[in-house]
């Protein structure tokens, strides 16, 4: 969600595709091993890229499982409390499995968490859609910085960072090659909200 | 009386000459005049033309005060330019008895700013069923020799009739404003690719014709004179040029907004281009030009329309029609008619001072300047051009078309019978 | 920046794809089981009703409430503006009451557009149709039916209307409908042909960008969609045709008519309907018919305009003849 691409040449890789994968697949183990056979598990992704992510782990958990793990995503775009602060976005698709999220353990699934701002809009979300046995989040990073007291039940890895550093994931979905960039902030441009 | 020498005049944009005037009359017209005892105005190349004439301007006086009254109209019109204007009869009362004719027309002396020649309605209450008293508003002190139920068409074919040959009897016009009404029910502006688009009430070039025809016809019939006023289509020009080359006895007016405006100003919704008649396509404007320069036109009236802010500032259809037009006239002209080859400078004097004079029969008004003649008199600085400002206007309403706009001309000075009304382009 | 909608001419392309793919969206979220967004919190909406229109004021309120605005209802009708208030006093009461959209309806046409442009006020001001100008969010649900039924709701995403054949009949003269879909049908790559008697189609209909018929019959086979329009009553007085029956013979659809269409074309009519004048009980009550629909999906789109043009802290939605002035 960072916007990297003009700098993509002096940001530094710090999980390549193996790191990726062999991180989401200790993730879909730690989801089986808390959820006790992860037999109500509702993976929801959060666009763009946790929904790819939702799909990868969802398909990981059916290797181990051998049962058919319901994936969905969650648009949080019309719950974000910065949408004054800039013009309207396109909104994503929400998919919602068709049993719904009652009574089931919906494990959320993002990229990045930063703030804790977006999952905060997701909880939100979820609350006019469904009512869950629990809620569970599991990230591809962590960079920290968290202004909301929200944290991760899943983390595929922690990046300490500086607020002038910025964290881009790119997956082959999206962006033709899977990667995780650390890179600086454009200077002239300080990005106040993201 | 005082003298005054104007200096270095082009009269009627001729080469420069000096004209003095002595108490209300020219006294000589020539180069080299004396100057002595007189008051020097040096006119420096600006265009001298005889005081204009307006047939067709909307006082407001009784009824509608809070939009301009004798006073702050004849003050807008020697702003613009002119010494006589024609009060149109649509006031509250309605000026179809001897008794209003006369309060206006008293007003007017009284104003001393110009003169005020009131029109009389041609049917009691401008219902277009009964004729009015045409007779005793000729007679009474006001002289009335124009008849027109304008903003109202008399549409009654009979009605029209008797009133061209009414007046007859003592030289009247009937000046008939041109609308057939049940093709205008709901009319909004003008019929054509503009109104489909923007969904308001078309008003079809044909309801203005229609009548102008059936009207050129009638005058021929019973063989009387009638004007038209606010001409504002092609084909009504082609229809007057017809009447005119078969010998009929027909006179025409156009505005000035209707030689520079269009309808496609009306994609704004502004009701500051709300107008009866309505603004038309530019095929119009170019033909109402050339038939003015042709002479099918005679003449340029303003249908000076005050309106208070409030009739304006709202949407379209609540909008009140009509524009100021006198403090902006001779600019219009300038720009639509001299300015393009059109019509020069003594062409100008014909069609806003001479010929609006004759028809309305406006005694000591449009004559030559020459000496002996009345001092009635406009002084052009024709190379000024400006933005419009109506902050600056002295009528009391401010609904113009034109803020903003760059026009050319400005009248400097206006003397009414010797009397300067306008000095400096600021009256006196 | 302006923020408004006042003419279905005003909308790119883009724009309205962008709405119609938002629309999409927003219609999800009436299958939910809580029918509410909160992306309008604290924003206040009027919808200001100089003309009475029951169904479109309440699909307004309707999206407005969905996306958590506060919402007020004006109805010109027992209230000073009978009693000769303007309108532009009436918005500028309502804009020092806090307000941030004008929902507004009114019977002359360009009001909406004078309320935006006049300097009024600064809210923003939607246009739910004004006089026979324009009904933009009329035209964009109607667009949305299309698309869904043509070309897929999932297929549709991101996609226009191109080559589609559109054919809207009836009383053109007075429709703000017919103007607003032409605009609209036409920036989205639709083909569309008016069907009506002489006296119903406007002085200068032949500039606009759509072809223009007399004929019902041999358009019918031709068509995706037909639009029928609604015939007033009191268009009868004012000799536009002889008679209603004449009308509806000549260019009212029946079943008969019904099958000359194509398979998959449908029937649309943007309500209320006159059944037995413009359409017959049995079209009307069949499944090609998408009066019902429409009236769904007339939230959805309202929704999407509003988060479009409120959502943010700028419109998302570029307009051009809007913002000239």
């Amino acid at each position: 969600m960072d916007k990297l691409d003009t700098q993509a040449s002096d940001a530094r890789p710090v999980l390549e595709g193996p790191d990726i994968a062999r991180v989401l697949t200790r993730i879909a183990h730690e989801i089986v091993e808390r959820a006790k056979g992860a037999d109500d598990v509702v993976l929801l992704g959060i666009p763009t890229r946790g929904v790819f992510l939702a799909r990868r782990l969802a398909a990981k958990l059916e290797q181990i499982t051998e049962k058919q793990i319901p994936v969905g995503s969650l648009d949080i775009t019309m719950y974000r409390d910065d949408l004054r602060l800039q013009p309207p976005r396109a909104l994503a698709r929400t998919e919602i499995p068709g049993d719904g999220l009652d009574g089931r353990l919906v494990v959320l699934v993002d990229d990045v968490l930063f703030s804790g701002r977006t999952i905060r809009a997701a909880l939100d979300a979820l609350n006019d859609i469904g009512r869950p046995r629990a809620v569970q989040l599991a990230v591809l990073v962590d960079r920290g910085h968290r202004e909301l007291p929200i944290r991760a039940d899943y983390v595929g890895k922690n990046l300490p960072t500086s607020l002038r550093e910025t964290v881009k994931v790119q997956l082959a979905e999206e962006d033709g090659r899977d990667t995780v960039l650390l890179g600086a902030k454009p200077t002239a441009a300080p990005d106040a909200q993201r | 009386m005082s003298k005054t020498l104007i200096r270095g005049a082009k009269v009627l944009g001729g080469e420069p000459q000096d004209v003095l005037i002595d108490g209300g009359t020219i006294e000589a017209v020539g180069t080299g005049l004396s100057a002595e005892g007189a008051e020097v105005v040096e006119a420096d190349g600006k265009v001298l033309l005889p005081g204009l004439v307006d047939l067709h301007t909307h006082l407001r006086e009784p009824g509608r005060e809070d939009s301009e009254t004798v006073l702050t109209g004849t003050r807008a019109a020697a702003s613009g330019g002119y010494t006589a204007v024609f009060a149109m009869a649509n006031t509250f009362p309605v000026a179809d008895t001897a008794g209003v004719v006369e309060q206006v027309w008293r007003l007017g002396q009284e104003s001393g700013y110009c003169d005020v020649q009131p029109i009389g309605a041609v049917t009691v209450g401008l219902e277009g069923r009964k004729l009015a008293e045409l007779g005793a508003m000729h007679e009474s002190a006001a002289g009335v020799t124009v008849f027109s139920d304008d903003g109202k068409c008399v549409d009654d074919a009979v009605i029209m009739r008797r009133a061209l040959e009414y007046v007859k009897a003592f030289g009247g016009v009937v000046a008939q404003h041109a609308q057939e009404p049940r093709l205008t029910e709901g009319a909004q502006m003008n019929e054509g690719v503009v109104s489909a688009e923007l969904g308001l009430g078309g008003w079809p070039a044909v309801a203005e014709e229609s009548i102008i025809a059936r009207d050129v016809l009638l005058a021929e019939h019973v063989g009387s004179r009638v004007h038209i006023c606010h001409l504002s289509t092609a084909g009504s020009v082609e229809i007057v040029r017809w009447a005119k080359s078969r010998g009929i006895d027909v006179t025409a007016e156009v505005t000035p907004h209707h030689l520079l405006l269009t309808d496609e100003l009306v994609r704004s919704y502004n009701p500051v281009y709300k107008v009866n008649p309505p603004l038309r396509t530019e095929r119009d404007v170019m033909a109402l030009r050339e038939a003015l320069a042709d002479g099918t036109i005679d003449i340029v009236a303003t249908d000076h329309a005050p309106h208070p802010h409030e009739d304006k500032d709202c949407e379209w259809a609540a909008a009140a029609m009509g524009m100021v037009g006198l403090e902006t006239a001779l600019s219009v002209v300038q720009e639509t008619m001299v300015d393009t080859g059109l019509l020069d400078w003594a062409g100008v004097a014909d069609r806003m001072s001479f010929k609006p004079a004759r028809i309305g029969q406006a005694t000591g008004h449009g004559r030559p300047v020459s000496a002996g003649e009345p001092a009635n008199l406009t002084l052009v600085d024709t190379a000024y051009r400006g933005a419009v400002d109506p902050a600056g206007f002295a009528s009391r309403s401010r609904n113009t078309p034109y803020e903003g706009r760059e026009l050319p001309g400005r009248v400097t000075h206006t003397w009414l019978r010797g009397k300067a009304t306008l000095v400096d382009g600021k009256l006196t | 920046m302006q923020r408004h909608l006042i003419s279905a001419a005003d909308l790119t392309r883009d724009d309205a794809v962008l709405i119609l793919d938002t629309a999409e969206e927003m219609a999800r979220v009436a299958d939910r089981p809580i029918k509410k967004l909160p992306t309008l919190r604290g924003r206040t909406v009027v919808n200001l009703f100089f003309e009475d229109s029951t169904r479109t004021r309440i699909s307004f309120e309707a999206a407005e409430k969905r996306l958590s605005a506060d919402v007020i209802n004006f109805t010109a009708k027992g209230s000073s503006v009978s009693k000769g208030e303007s309108l532009k006093d009436t918005a500028q009461t309502l804009e020092a009451m806090g307000v941030d959209a004008v929902v507004i309806r009114h019977g002359a046409s360009g009001a909406p557009y004078r309320l935006a442009t006049s300097g009024w006020i600064d809210a923003a001001v939607i246009n739910a149709g004004d006089g026979t100008h324009q009904h933009p969010t009329q035209a964009l649900l109607d667009a949305f039916t299309m698309r869904r039924r043509l070309v897929g709701r999932d297929a549709g995403l991101g996609q226009d209307l191109a080559g589609k054949r559109i054919t809207i009949v009836g009383d053109v003269l007075h429709s703000r409908v017919a103007r607003s879909n032409v605009d609209l049908l036409h920036t989205l790559g639709a083909e569309v042909t008016l069907v009506a008697p002489p006296t119903l189609l406007p002085v200068g209909v032949e500039t606009w960008p759509c072809e223009v018929s007399y004929d019902l019959d041999s358009t019918l086979p031709k068509s995706d969609a037909v639009m029928m329009l609604r015939v007033q009553r009191e268009r009868m007085n004012a000799a536009f045709f002889p008679t209603e029956r004449e009308y509806s013979r000549r260019y009212g659809l029946d079943g008969d008519r019904m099958a000359k269409m194509p398979e998959h074309a449908i029937v649309m009519h943007p309500g209320p309907m006159v059944r037995g004048m413009e359409i017959t009980a049995e079209v009307a009550d069949s499944d090609r018919c998408t009066v019902v629909e429409q009236v769904a999906n007339g939230v959805s789109i309202r929704m999407a305009v509003l988060y479009l043009l409120l959502g943010g802290n700028e419109p998302a939605v570029t307009h051009s003849r809007t913002e000239e002035k």
